[in-house]
């Protein structure tokens, strides 16, 4: 049941992992250039060519925008997927802007008596200390997250690591890998059969493009 | 916690007004026709329920249900579903009534309140229950019936989406072996984490294991799947369910209905509690409109083993989807001086008869008639039962 006809939105992450999927889509054939999406402050742009329209939204949101509908599909973060844990498809991992969430402290960390862990993410620390039967208090921020435990706001921290830099300049070390994360493809769940078709081109290019295989536009 | 303000109401309640109140009755009236007209008959049961008992039996997730404490101190449940008091019901009042039983509901469900706005504690659904048939035409039916009520609403663009758990376990089972490996991929599919399953599978051992496993992401279509899976050399419990979901197949294209129906092996519902096929609807712009399928082992908890299979429509969504909707009858505001309140009352009964809404102002000095803006007609008594 094929509705090309029909547009398909997609909702676009903000900020660090914007570039590089602008670049696969690209790659895949969407006539999309960086001009277009960062020369203006606008939230929404069209490629009526391609019936395609893109949202630019905060990266955290991204799983809202699909799972409300008001978006076909997404790019958002394995982070930000573990700690929204919304009723979405997860359909692509796209291996773009590769890093890890990980537990941090400071390099002569040792277990203490109130454990306490700054983070933004809430959900995930709290799953994975639970998991490992340890009982934290977790603290929320917003950011500068490295801070805390150099102030001793919390013991440790459960942040996104890429290259280590970030903690290595303020005198932390990583402790635990919790998880390795990319980038994903996300779907609506009624855009995922009603809009197959389209969807499935799309998947079909990109799939091609990230696991080398099939014919590259 | 601050006191609520007065316009406040507990997280997840909402009030309905009029013109929402009317097309949500016309949804359920095309809905009740259609339910009525296949033979379904309709049942009420109570909003709180034992725990022990529906609580649960129920699809619903433990901590999705809305629980409160009665005066002895045992857990009620504000009904999660109407699927698991209609089983109650079945096999205790309606015990010596014989298989097959078709019954339907419009009711409102219950879910512990959710962390955000915009996900409702209370809604409405309208679906049915077909209990106690093991035959394919049965399945069939209640899918036919699903595009059947979603048609008579005016949905657009209508899909059913077909899954079949028990066609779905017999592959894994034949190919992987593994029940961990089993679970863990059948726990992807069910959370929609294509991306889990696929990392799941690359730790296989064998390429054409990978390739089979994977080819169930891809198993989506009609009939040409079907003779693809029966070729397959899978086994007996394999074989045994393609072939029932086959017969299903073939008759829902006696019935029509094939064209609005896609197969998808990766689709699944509540994993504990689906027992055959599961369907999911959509249409319009957008909307998933109703769940449903086969639940084999609903009714042994309530001492009356059978076969079953049903589904529940999303009514609050299903209004949004339907492009028809109720007529409306012309509203008419008739003014009247109090000496002519007999014959008032008189021509305001005879256009009621003929269909239109008519409310009644008496004049008073200090009335104004600001309030009658939202009429369509205006009309003054003035003599002797004419207007």
């Amino acid at each position: 049941m094929e509705t090309s006809d029909e547009k398909l939105v997609i909702a676009m992450p903000k900020g660090r992992i914007f570039n590089e999927s602008l670049q696969l889509f690209r790659q895949a054939g969407y006539p999309v250039s960086e001009e277009m999406m960062e020369g203006s402050r606008k939230l929404i742009v069209e490629v009526p060519e391609e019936s395609l329209s893109f949202l630019l939204v905060k990266p955290m949101d991204v799983p809202t925008y699909v799972e409300h509908g008001v978006a076909d599909l997404g790019v958002a973060g394995k982070d930000v997927l573990m700690e929204e844990n919304r009723e979405v498809y997860e359909i692509l991992d796209l291996k773009i802007s590769a890093c890890r969430i990980s537990v941090a402290g400071m390099s002569d960390w040792k277990p203490v008596l109130n454990p306490k862990v700054a983070t933004k993410y809430p959900r995930i620390a709290d799953r994975y200390f639970r998991e490992k039967g340890q009982q934290v208090e977790v603290v929320r921020l917003n950011g500068s997250v490295e801070l805390a435990p150099i102030i001793g706001l919390a013991d440790r921290i459960v942040d996104i690591v890429s290259t280590g830099r970030t903690l290595q300049e303020n005198g932390l070390v990583e402790l635990e890998k919790i998880a390795s994360i990319t980038s994903r493809l996300i779907a609506n769940r009624s855009s995922y059969r009603l809009k197959s078709g389209w969807m499935d081109r799309l998947c079909e290019r990109l799939d091609g493009l990230v696991n080398g295989r099939g014919n590259v536009v | 916690m601050a006191k609520p303000r007065i316009f406040e109401k507990p997280m997840g309640v909402r009030d309905f007004l009029p013109e929402f109140v009317s097309k949500k009755k016309w949804v359920e009236k095309q809905v009740e026709d259609c339910f009525r007209s296949w033979g379904y008959r309709e049942v009420i049961t109570p909003t709180l329920e034992y725990f022990d008992t529906v609580g649960k039996a129920s699809a619903i997730e433990e901590e999705k249900l809305f629980k409160l404490l009665d005066g002895q101190g045992r857990t009620l449940v504000l009904r999660p579903d109407q699927t698991t008091p209609i089983s109650r019901v079945v096999s205790t009042l309606m015990k010596e009534e014989p298989f097959p039983i078709r019954l339907c509901y419009h009711s409102n469900v219950f879910r512990a309140q959710e962390r955000e706005a915009g996900r409702n504690a209370e809604f409405f659904q309208s679906g049915v229950e077909l209990v106690g048939d093991h035959s394919p035409e049965a399945d069939a039916e209640v899918v036919a019936l699903a595009v059947e009520a979603m048609k008579a609403c005016g949905v657009q663009n209508i899909q059913v989406a077909v899954g079949h758990i028990r066609l779905l376990n017999a592959l894994l089972e034949h190919v992987v072996q593994e029940p961990e490996m089993i679970a863990k991929l059948k726990q992807s599919l069910g959370r929609r984490n294509l991306v889990e399953f696929r990392e799941s599978v690359q730790s296989l051992n064998g390429s054409d294991k990978k390739q089979m496993v994977l080819s169930l992401l891809t198993m989506k279509g009609g009939q040409e799947r079907l003779d693809q899976l029966a070729k397959m050399d899978g086994g007996k419990q394999v074989a045994e369910e393609v072939t029932h979901l086959k017969a299903m197949w073939h008759a829902l294209e006696d019935w029509g209905v094939a064209s609005r129906v896609v197969l998808d092996l990766s689709l699944v519902g509540s994993l504990d509690y689906y027992t055959g096929v599961y369907f999911e609807g959509y249409g319009s712009e957008g909307y998933y409109l109703l769940s449903g399928g086969r639940y084999d082992r609903l009714l042994e908890q309530f001492d009356r083993p059978a076969s079953a299979r049903g589904f529940a429509l999303k009514t609050d969504r299903l209004v949004m989807a339907s492009t028809q909707g109720p007529d409306h009858p012309e509203r008419v505001a008739l003014v009247y001086s109090r000496n002519m309140r007999y014959e008032a009352f008189q021509i305001a009964n005879r256009m009621r008869r003929q269909g239109k809404a008519v409310s009644l102002f008496v004049k008073e000095s200090d009335r104004s008639f600001d309030s009658l803006a939202g009429y369509d007609r205006v009309e003054e008594v003035i003599g002797d039962g004419n207007l």
